[in-house]
């Protein structure tokens, strides 16, 4: 009854051609955006904000990323945490190199470096795909561990290894409070989930989602694989970099090269299949599921247990944490291969007949 | 000329460990096209149960004889090993049947995770040691040529030598069996394989449980010389390089595969990497692979890619 869009005559192209095309849709997001920036600071303390908020903006524009190639383009990709790695790195050694280096052109500049390391890995993606290019992004990943450890001019040659950056200010606004640090992550994702939300179905897109559907159909009707493919790389690890450069400067303030080992780019992999190959909404359920799931199993298992009066380790809880992950992403691989974001719009569907289905 | 000598033989040797986990990769892949990552965690569950077995068996019944118990132990582990495979077939194959290779590879992904929490869970996270009575000193061998010999491990000989009566007996096995020639139409086709009769789900059962054992193997072996631990798993992860050489569908080109990229890896960091920092083991098979795939992505011996619309 509410969600329904009879009546919405489109009258121009420009109307036609929005990215939300129907009203309710276009005032939901409005309405979440806002009480995203201006009611959530008043409401959440800064613990929330510092275990669950920041880590969630920053991993589901990440998974925005990884959703771009896999979902999208259907390339897998084990490399995403070193693609995050290359952002953050040289995000920093563009920081800390030139003088007065505005933050937000240096992480930029991470997210144009991860773009060139993205698009040397993704060149294997021309002639080979699937499992074998899951060996090629792997590569990327056991490479970039091993520069950012080994090779002293990253890390500016830090005795310890570990890189850490300070009073970030944008145009004289310091950001040192969690609030502060919240609200900027959540610019960097508004405008890149609209960017993403809005290049996916234009005629790149298009092409993207046509190589995945199948590549050599795609070949035949004109399609370049090698543009197609090599732009989703480009594209997804741009977006990549620049989550990595703020996971690094935002979140972590300092930061090793653990901080994004191959674990990391199981965790965006997972975000993907669960939240929804395919689909920009579904990057953020992942996310917040898998930002969400490990705190929740931390504070609920332990208490479940003492019901029982078994002592539950914090070691269970990983392990615990674990054969969930790994049954669900089975679970969501045979059950719904489009994942979070398919429930959603079914959900979505049953509200336009809601409450007088006929 | 020796020190040259140790290196390439530490490498071979290093190489034939690879192949027994490559192996385990080949053997699902050629009898059901999957890209089966769960490897690393079928060796790590492997070991641990059998660690852990050969550890309460004398506890439970008393029993003295080290021999018998590791037995008993090994056997043990292949049943829980026959069961895994039974299960993931029950619950997870069955349901992918025709899917598309990046679906069942991230399926695995899931399978590796839930078998490295389930197993940790069932066995116990410490490291354990798994002791099969591998003579452990090492030897000199080639005295008379080069002054002061080379040195060789035993255990390494020992393993090596198991590693290659396993792989021939897994050619026979391919080769020879009603059930080999079976696997390799499944490999072939798995609608056409299921349309003149042969039981997909049985196929399947099979082969996971092969691969199991040598996941076992493997992990018997890299477990009595590191010790069993959660880091097996990595070890795995070296394997992958292996295979994208020797060919997805090649044994053969397991074991060559593994010898170069273990010869590879050893030499490369004794005269390599000293140029360039250190501990370039871990990526040099990676980059490795990834030349490979850009000139010749069907590996050294495996069946040419082919494309159909």
């Amino acid at each position: 009854m509410f969600y329904r869009e009879n009546g919405q005559f489109k009258t121009s192209y420009r109307a036609d051609q929005q990215i939300f095309a129907i009203a309710q849709d276009r005032w939901a997001i409005l309405a979440i955006i806002a009480f995203a920036a201006i009611g959530v600071p008043f409401l959440v303390d800064e613990y929330l904000f510092r275990a669950i908020l920041i880590p969630f903006l920053i991993l589901s524009l990440a998974a925005l990323g990884v959703n771009i190639l896999v979902g999208y383009c259907g390339q897998i990709s084990l490399g995403s945490g070193a693609f995050m790695a290359v952002g953050a790195y040289m995000a920093y050694n563009t920081y800390i190199r030139i003088d007065g280096m505005p933050l937000i052109v240096a992480l930029l500049a991470g997210g144009f470096f991860a773009t060139l390391v993205g698009m040397f890995f993704g060149i294997p993606s021309l002639r080979v795909k699937g499992l074998y290019l899951a060996v090629a992004t792997l590569a990327a990943q056991f490479f970039c561990d091993w520069a950012f450890l080994r090779v002293g001019w990253f890390t500016n040659n830090n005795a310890s290894g570990s890189v850490s950056v300070s009073n970030l200010s944008v145009l004289g606004w310091t950001i040192d409070t969690p609030v502060e640090k919240y609200l900027f992550c959540l610019g960097f994702l508004v405008v890149f989930g609209l960017l993403a939300k809005n290049l996916v179905r234009s005629a790149i897109g298009r092409e993207w989602m046509a190589i995945r559907d199948m590549d050599v159909a795609a070949a035949v009707i004109g399609i370049r694989p090698m543009y197609a493919k090599l732009s989703a790389f480009a594209v997804s690890s741009f977006i990549v970099g620049v989550a990595g450069a703020l996971w690094g400067f935002v979140h972590l303030g300092s930061w090793e090269p653990a901080a994004f080992s191959i674990d990391r780019s199981f965790q965006l992999l997972f975000m993907v299949i669960i939240g929804g190959m395919g689909s920009i909404m579904g990057s953020f359920f992942g996310a917040a599921f898998i930002v969400v799931l490990p705190i929740f199993l931390n504070q609920f298992l332990p208490a479940v247990g003492a019901l029982f009066g078994a002592e539950i380790s914090t070691a269970t809880v990983s392990h615990t944490e674990y054969m969930i992950f790994g049954a669900l992403i089975v679970w969501f691989l045979i059950v719904e291969p489009h994942g979070l974001a398919k429930l959603w719009s079914i959900g979505k569907q049953k509200l336009r007949l809601w409450p007088f289905p006929h | 000329m020796a020190f040259f000598l140790e290196t390439l033989f530490g490498g071979l040797m290093a190489g034939m460990l690879y192949s027994l986990v490559a192996l385990g990769f080949v053997l699902i892949f050629k009898a059901s096209g999957v890209f089966n990552f769960a490897q690393g965690a079928m060796v790590l569950v492997a070991a641990l149960c059998m660690a852990r077995f050969a550890e309460w068996i004398p506890a439970w019944t008393g029993l003295e004889s080290k021999l018998l118990s590791n037995i008993l132990a090994f056997a043990v582990s292949v049943v829980f090993m026959f069961l895994l495979a039974w299960v993931i077939e029950r619950l997870v194959l069955r349901h992918l049947v025709n899917q598309e290779g990046v679906t069942l590879l991230m399926a695995t992904l899931g399978i590796t995770y839930f078998i490295d929490g389930f197993g940790q869970t069932l066995f116990g996270s410490d490291i354990y040691k798994i002791d099969v009575g591998m003579p452990k000193d090492p030897v000199f061998v080639l005295d008379g040529i080069f002054e002061g010999g080379v040195l060789v491990n035993q255990e390494d000989v020992v393993a090596a030598l198991i590693a290659a009566v396993l792989v021939a007996a897994l050619s026979l096995f391919f080769q020879k069996t009603g059930t080999g020639r079976a696997l390799r139409a499944v490999a072939d086709d798995h609608q056409a394989a299921q349309s003149i009769g042969i039981p997909l789900n049985r196929i399947w059962v099979i082969v996971w449980c092969v691969a199991g054992i040598t996941a076992l193997v493997a992990g018997i072996i890299w477990g009595s010389k590191l010790g069993v631990q959660f880091s097996l798993t990595t070890v795995a992860l070296r394997a992958l390089p292996v295979i994208i050489l020797g060919g997805l569908t090649s044994v053969p080109g397991a074991i060559i595969g593994g010898l170069i990229i273990g010869v590879g890896e050893k030499l490369s960091e004794v005269y390599l990497g000293p140029l360039v920092g250190g501990g370039i083991e871990i990526w040099f098979a990676y980059m490795l692979a990834l030349v490979f795939l850009l000139f010749r992505p069907q590996g050294l011996f495996g069946e040419k890619i082919i494309d159909r619309v």
